[in-house]
């Protein structure tokens, strides 16, 4: 039975499932990471004279001539790569991200440019601080579902902002991911349902002109991140009738270790689930990228027939969950483009010294 | 001078309260007293709160909360002296019922920590300090605990090992407790390896911030009264200062309000410190548990350590402190922290306690220091 207002779509009797018409799916995927590490142990050696945990092990850090195009640009070949479609084809470019070089000019336009889409694209920036990306997503699988487009392209990239010597500083990094969205007989993963939870909560915010957010300390934990996290898993697992056992991988938005692996357990999913799409102990947080890059490392080394859930987070505050099924197409796609692991042991360490000049942060005042 | 009775108590749980405001603190508080006192009017409100203006950007809480609670109209109050404005407001009220110029007063301890966040709590936090001499040049109550308790480790030659029995029994305590913070008991060595926050004051020494109200009511004794519970006496009722700032006290390490407060209050309730039963101290950090102790005549002078060392601070010990958690694990809500105290004694005194009641308690005592010392407010209850 349809619901009034989905207009023929194959969505649910309380239709609170996002899903199109026609079946779509991720059509080619790409990751990217920028080579720079900056390991915990240089913060705290500046900030804490070596005291005190750290949340994670390294970040990323991007080069001195890289930002959110330069980055999305690489995520979008690599999708493309593995896709192997005309840029042509392509009728829209959007990129989610909290680091957008301008604050007025596209990011999508660079984009869309670069890879050869423009100009018979529809380009956009989405803002949504760390669901930017996966809400991109959702609005692609709509345009595809709906007919409107053949192929859509979603960006969730960023470099993230810290604070020097605040607790986020420690995981603010860089690197995301793109995903061609597309028909779904031409789809390496097929979007089962998506699903999206929204509330107005001021977790964490930066406001125009500030180099740096700000945040509500424990206020971030279980009123923001874990309320909207859990919601939006379970409804969407009710949607479809399944279970945190159905599921081969769950990836979760991840701004430390702690945080996702507590979300997963206390869902139901275990250790084997999360831990393909757990980067953020040796990557960071990457915002808008941080659920999208776990989400590649998964499709990377998946299996046809298995069967994914990806939960974002954006402060602010929101999740989108997505549950996917592998089709047989992963298996000549994967090794296509570089991988979200390569890209991961691709690495470069640097001392803080050497972070704050690619990021910019000496300034005198 | 007429005698005063505790006839009703009430109190939310303590923590991050970050969905209700500070009037839905005090309503739920307020609504429990009354319930619980088997009234629902009274002649005077009085209410302990430290920061509602800085932190909710809301003062003249007495119109608001006799208002907020049904009672427009009435004469109310606001008592401030740092986190021992709770005590404070107790204090008012039982002037205010033993003079005779009221027959019932309610007194409330509200505080609304969690609207903003750790820098700006923080700073608000200092003006509690002397602003010329301690905030300006960027002290903190918590860097100056920390210094009275390195001076105190160098002065009497005592360990960082012997502050951890204090944490472990307000821990244990607070584990049983529904309205704390904190549910968890300290594992043995959890203690020594808990983050530092100012050296030697950890993690583990430092009260937490929590948003909470507590309330009692006052009546005149031999008011009838219709609360299911016997009324509590106020056997004393005494508030003493000291400098301001810790620089200004020829001996830091002696808490001299803390000692005048509890000498004054002896004194009313004809007892020693020996006739105390329960001790509800103000263990802001576990220096300050400390220094109480030595000010109130519980242990000689550099001997302040000795009762949690030997286990006498326990519910079955010799001197039970920090019976619900105290501040360090019911957490520290401010203003409101010297009801909690009250209530809590209460419930000791009327057998009420469950899980935490100590055995044969018929005096109990509880002290509500402001900072560092400047302001200390003891009270003394019996059963009537």
């Amino acid at each position: 039975m349809t619901t009034p207002g989905n207009n023929g779509g194959h969505t649910t009797e309380s239709g609170r499932l996002l899903k199109p018409s026609a079946d779509v799916g991720i059509v080619g995927y790409g990751a990217y990471v920028p080579r720079y590490r900056l390991p915990a142990s240089e913060i705290s050696r500046v900030w804490t004279g070596g005291q005190g945990g750290a949340p994670i092990t390294e970040k990323a850090v991007p080069g001195l001539d890289e930002d959110v195009a330069t980055m999305s640009i690489e995520a979008a070949r690599n999708a493309l790569a593995r896709a192997q479609i005309a840029p042509s084809q392509i009728r829209a470019v959007w990129v989610g991200s909290e680091s957008h070089p301008y604050a007025v000019k596209p990011t999508s336009t660079i984009v869309g440019e670069a890879i050869g889409a423009a100009p018979h694209i529809l380009a956009g920036d989405w803002e949504f601080a760390c669901k930017a990306g996966s809400e991109a997503m959702q609005a692609a699988i709509g345009l595809v579902g709906s007919g409107m487009a053949a192929y859509a392209l979603s960006i969730g990239m960023d470099t993230a902002q810290g604070r020097p010597g605040d607790a986020l500083e420690y995981t603010a990094a860089a690197g995301g991911a793109a995903y061609l969205i597309g028909p779904a007989e031409n789809s390496l993963a097929v979007f089962e349902g998506t699903y999206s939870y929204v509330t107005d909560t001021p977790d964490f915010w930066r406001r125009p002109h500030e180099t740096y957010p700000s945040h509500g300390d424990r206020f971030t934990g279980e009123p923001a991140y874990f309320h909207h996290v859990t919601s939006a898993a379970t409804a969407l697992m009710e949607e479809l009738g399944a279970e945190p056992g159905d599921f081969d991988y769950a990836v979760f938005h991840q701004p430390n270790v702690k945080v996702p692996t507590r979300a997963a357990k206390m869902l139901g999913f275990g250790k084997a689930q999360i831990e393909t799409g757990l980067l953020v102990g040796v990557v960071g947080n990457v915002y808008a990228g941080s659920s999208l890059l776990g989400l590649t490392a998964v499709l990377d080394i998946a299996q046809p027939g298995s069967r994914v859930l990806m939960v974002s987070y954006g402060s602010g505050a929101g999740s989108d969950a997505m549950a996917l099924r592998i089709t047989d197409r992963v298996t000549e796609r994967q090794g296509r483009a570089p991988t979200t692991q390569a890209y991961i042991a691709r690495r470069e360490v640097i001392d803080y010294a050497t972070y704050a000049r690619y990021r910019g942060k000496l300034q005198m005042r | 001078m007429r005698e005063v009775n505790i006839i009703g108590i009430g109190q939310t749980p303590v923590g991050e309260h970050w969905d209700r405001s500070l009037s839905d603190l005090a309503r739920e508080a307020v609504e429990a007293a009354f319930l619980d006192a088997g009234i629902s009017r009274v002649d005077a409100l009085f209410v302990g709160n430290m920061l509602a203006g800085e932190l909710s950007h809301q003062e003249h809480l007495g119109a608001l909360i006799s208002d907020q609670i049904g009672l427009r109209g009435i004469e109310a109050a606001r008592a401030e002296a740092s986190d021992a404005s709770g005590g404070l407001a107790l204090r008012q009220g039982y002037i205010a019922v033993a003079s005779g110029a009221v027959e019932t007063a309610l007194v409330l301890g509200v505080e609304k920590f969690t609207d903003v966040v750790g820098n700006a709590r923080l700073a608000a936090l200092v003006a509690g300090l002397d602003a010329e001499y301690e905030g300006t040049h960027g002290a903190t109550l918590t860097a100056l605990a920390a210094l009275l308790m390195r001076r105190y480790m160098h002065e009497y030659g005592v360990e960082l090992e012997a502050f951890a029995g204090f944490s472990e029994n307000a821990h244990a305590n607070a584990a049983s407790n529904p309205n704390a913070m904190f549910h968890n008991t300290l594992r043995p060595g959890a203690f020594a390896a808990a983050p530092a926050v100012a050296p030697p004051v950890s993690l583990f020494d430092a009260a937490p911030e929590g948003d909470g109200a507590a309330a009692v009511v006052l009546a005149a004794a031999g008011r009838a009264v219709e609360s299911a519970s016997p009324p509590l006496r106020i056997a004393a009722s005494a508030v003493a200062t000291d400098t301001l700032a810790v620089q200004d006290r020829p001996d830091p390490l002696f808490l001299a309000a803390a000692n005048l407060s509890a000498g004054r209050a002896y004194e009313q309730a004809g007892i020693a410190p020996s006739d105390v039963d329960v001790f509800e101290l103000h263990d802001s950090y576990t220096i300050m548990a400390v220094l109480a102790l030595e000010a109130c005549g519980f242990a000689r002078r550099g001997e302040g350590t000795r009762p949690a060392v030997e286990g006498e601070i326990g519910l079955a010990g010799q001197l039970p402190i920090a019976t619900f958690g105290g501040l360090k694990a019911r957490g520290h809500a401010g203003g409101a922290t010297g009801l909690y105290q009250v209530v809590e004694l209460t419930l000791q005194l009327r057998g009420e306690a469950g899980r935490n009641q100590v055995e044969d308690v018929r005096i109990g005592m509880a002290q509500n220091v402001g900072g560092l010392g400047g302001t200390a407010v003891t009270h003394i209850l019996e059963r009537a």
